[in-house]
């Protein structure tokens, strides 16, 4: 879990952005490698949400450079980013709840066959997209969403981002309202992409999930990023003065970046 | 990802013999808020017996075609709605916008001297921009469905007035169009459109199962899927059975029987409509829109453009139902569409069990809410009661339909469920 990659997958250079005249991000370095898990913290306000929507194509940089894969690019919307293998998983879902989990997971995508809806390779798909994911706990893929848990739920929106080869998946704050056993569920899963080869990004506020499942953990301190750790050198206390303070004691080994 | 051959426990549980889970899951769908459109058949037969039982001659097949004809145009209008109501909009000028559509036609072949299929067309072609319009000034302009069609309401209420003219009635009297509501199909041709259309019912059943079947998917039980088929082969073999009998008072003078022509009419629409809803990216994506607009935006689906065509199917169905309504009276006078037509199709389609919160209804569900409707109009009629108690009790009625649908998606929401 800890093999270093080489290059990363995703690479933010000197990111700036400014809406107005409050500059949100400054000069923002970030990456992000194949089959392992970044933690992004920070605390409320240091430009987390604003740092995910620039990659997400939501919002244009002003300046600074992504790099996709070693090559730069421009993110010019969602769609775009989701051409490019990038998918972020939202805080508030944004499932239909009317809607079943095949139906939600390829909401906008439909797979066509004569025009018509092409329901039993979707059924199929999603299946061995969710049993590929080892998810075992929604009873049907015909469920609607409504009837399942927070953490079903969870789990079927990080499983529709990666039902489209995705390869980096971003979860914004994914266990923020979930129970102890939901939160298991999620980690878990979280984990489980990274070990498949996807370069995962996670937000979170809670350290014990960070320290559990990230190998490395970039935080951003009002619109600037101090620093990003292997999650193996650093302490709680240490990050908690990151996110804070915007630097931590240096323990020997331990800035790198 | 890893090619992990893991199942889900979705196959599993559901084999092909296993009718009993079946039903369990059904059961536990009722009980969870899930009622779909049992309410609307269940009072459908309650009312039925209710009538049957005061008044035997309800169950006569003179009364029994004249449910059908009676029901028709508000029936198509509450197709219409749906579209409008699974955005979790309404829609309150479709009755008037029938009535302006049906007047379209009734000036343009009365008074211009258009051929019917020219008429027809125009009243279409009103409708579908009347819609176009409303759905501009809700999805574009962003002014709430409520204000904009209640404004077109009264617009619409005046445009009907000023097609009319001081004439005060416009009669529609081309043997085609008379036909869509008075006509009936010859006998033979009755059966074989109902043995085409249960054939065609239960080819795509099995076709749908056999592909699902070959792709290693949970199928249904064999034995719900025949009980599927055998209901509704036997609840329209039997209803053709009755249409197909003499009905005339006097057979020797003018004979009368045969599946009603609006019949056939009704379930193409309902049939294509279906298929749009159920069967198309487009149907998938009004769903969406009505469950979570916003969710339905990040998933890159133009909602704008969902909401406008919502509206532009709502009017254009109205308009097939203003012309099904003209054809019954042979007329179009200045009150088309107006009185309760708007209100027994709001009804209807509630009735059958759309939601008004949005994101939940069958088009099936319009023509069964059509049908409690049109039964409680037609029942009280023969009983006696005044046009004042019909009002009363259909309001009363559709009171209770609304509290139904809240009192389920308070139960669903309890129950974790939709």
């Amino acid at each position: 879990m800890t093999t270093p990659s080489t290059a990363p997958l995703l690479q933010l250079r000197g990111i700036n952005k400014s809406f107005g005249a409050v500059q949100v991000l400054h000069d923002v370095d970030f990456a992000a490698h194949a089959g392992e898990v970044t933690a992004l913290v920070g605390d409320n306000g240091a430009g987390k949400s604003t740092l995910i929507k620039c990659i997400g194509g939501i919002y244009p940089i002003d300046s600074g450079a992504v790099l996709f894969d070693g090559a730069p690019v421009t993110v010019q919307s969602p769609r775009h980013a989701a051409d490019l293998g990038i998918e972020i998983v939202y805080q508030d879902l944004a499932l239909c709840d009317n809607l079943d989990i095949v139906q939600n997971m390829f909401l906008g995508r439909e797979h066509k066959r004569y025009g018509m809806l092409d329901e039993p390779s979707m059924e199929h798909l999603a299946t061995t997209t969710l049993a590929g994911l080892s998810v075992r706990t929604v009873k049907s893929v015909r469920q609607k969403v409504a009837s399942l848990s927070g953490g079903q739920r969870q789990t079927v929106a990080i499983a529709k981002a990666v039902l489209w080869n995705s390869k980096v998946v971003i979860l914004d704050e994914p266990t923020a309202a979930l129970g102890v056993a939901q939160t298991r569920q999620v980690l878990d899963l979280v984990r489980r992409l990274a070990d498949n080869g996807l370069a995962v990004v996670l937000i979170s506020h809670n350290l014990n999930d960070v320290f559990e499942v990230a190998d490395r953990i970039s935080a951003l301190y009002l619109g600037r990023s101090p620093a990003t750790v292997r999650t193996s050198d650093v302490t709680h206390g240490q990050v908690v003065e990151l996110i804070t303070t915007g630097r931590y004691a240096a323990v020997a080994n331990g800035a790198q970046s | 990802m890893t090619a992990e051959t893991t199942v889900t426990e979705t196959p599993a549980d559901r084999g092909t013999g296993a009718v009993g889970v079946y039903v369990r899951d059904y059961l536990g769908r009722l009980r969870g808020g899930d009622i779909g459109s049992l309410p609307a058949v269940g009072g459908l037969l309650v009312l039925c017996i209710l009538f049957a039982v005061l008044r035997p001659s309800f169950f006569s097949a003179l009364n029994f075609a004249n449910l059908f004809t009676q029901g028709a145009a508000v029936a198509v209008i509450a197709m219409g709605l749906v579209f409008v109501l699974l955005l979790g909009e309404i829609d309150l000028s479709a009755g008037f916008a029938s009535g302006v559509c049906a007047a379209v036609m009734a000036v343009l072949m009365a008074e211009h001297g258009a051929p019917w299929p020219i008429g027809l067309l125009a009243a279409i072609l009103t409708g579908t921009v009347i819609g176009t319009v409303l759905g501009y000034l809700v999805a574009k302009v962003g002014i709430p469905s409520f204000v904009v069609t209640l404004a077109a309401f009264l617009a619409f209420q005046g445009a009907v007035l000023v097609i009319i003219g001081e004439g005060g009635n416009v009669g529609v009297h081309e043997p085609v169009l008379v036909a869509i509501a008075n006509g009936n199909l010859p006998v033979p041709l009755g059966w074989a459109v109902y043995v085409l259309g249960v054939l065609a019912f239960a080819g795509v059943l099995l076709a749908d199962r056999r592909v699902r079947r070959r792709g290693g998917l949970p199928v249904e039980p064999v034995g719900v899927l025949g009980a599927r088929i055998a209901t509704v082969a036997v609840v329209t073999g039997a209803a053709v059975y009755v249409l197909n009998l003499e009905r005339a008072v006097n057979p020797a003078f003018r004979s009368l029987k045969g599946v009603p022509i609006v019949v056939p009419v009704i379930l193409v629409l309902l049939i294509l409509g279906t298929v749009l809803l159920n069967r198309t990216s487009y149907g998938r994506h009004l769903y969406a829109t009505g469950g979570n607009a916003e969710a339905a935006r990040r998933a890159g689906i133009p909602i704008d453009r969902i909401r406008i065509s919502a509206f532009m199917l709502c009017s254009t169905l109205a308009a097939i139902g203003g012309i099904i309504a003209a054809s019954r009276a042979n007329s179009v006078d200045p009150n088309a569409g107006g009185s309760n037509t708007l209100l027994y199709a709001v009804g209807a389609a509630v009735i059958g069990g759309t939601s008004l919160f949005g994101g939940k209804g069958r088009l099936r569900d319009a023509i069964l809410g059509g049908a409690v409707v049109a039964v409680i109009d037609n029942g009280m009629g023969l009983l006696g009661y005044s046009a004042g108690v019909k009002f009363i009790v259909t309001g009363s009625v559709l009171l209770v339909a609304a509290g139904v649908d809240a009192l389920s998606r308070r139960r669903a929401a309890a129950t974790g469920r939709g």
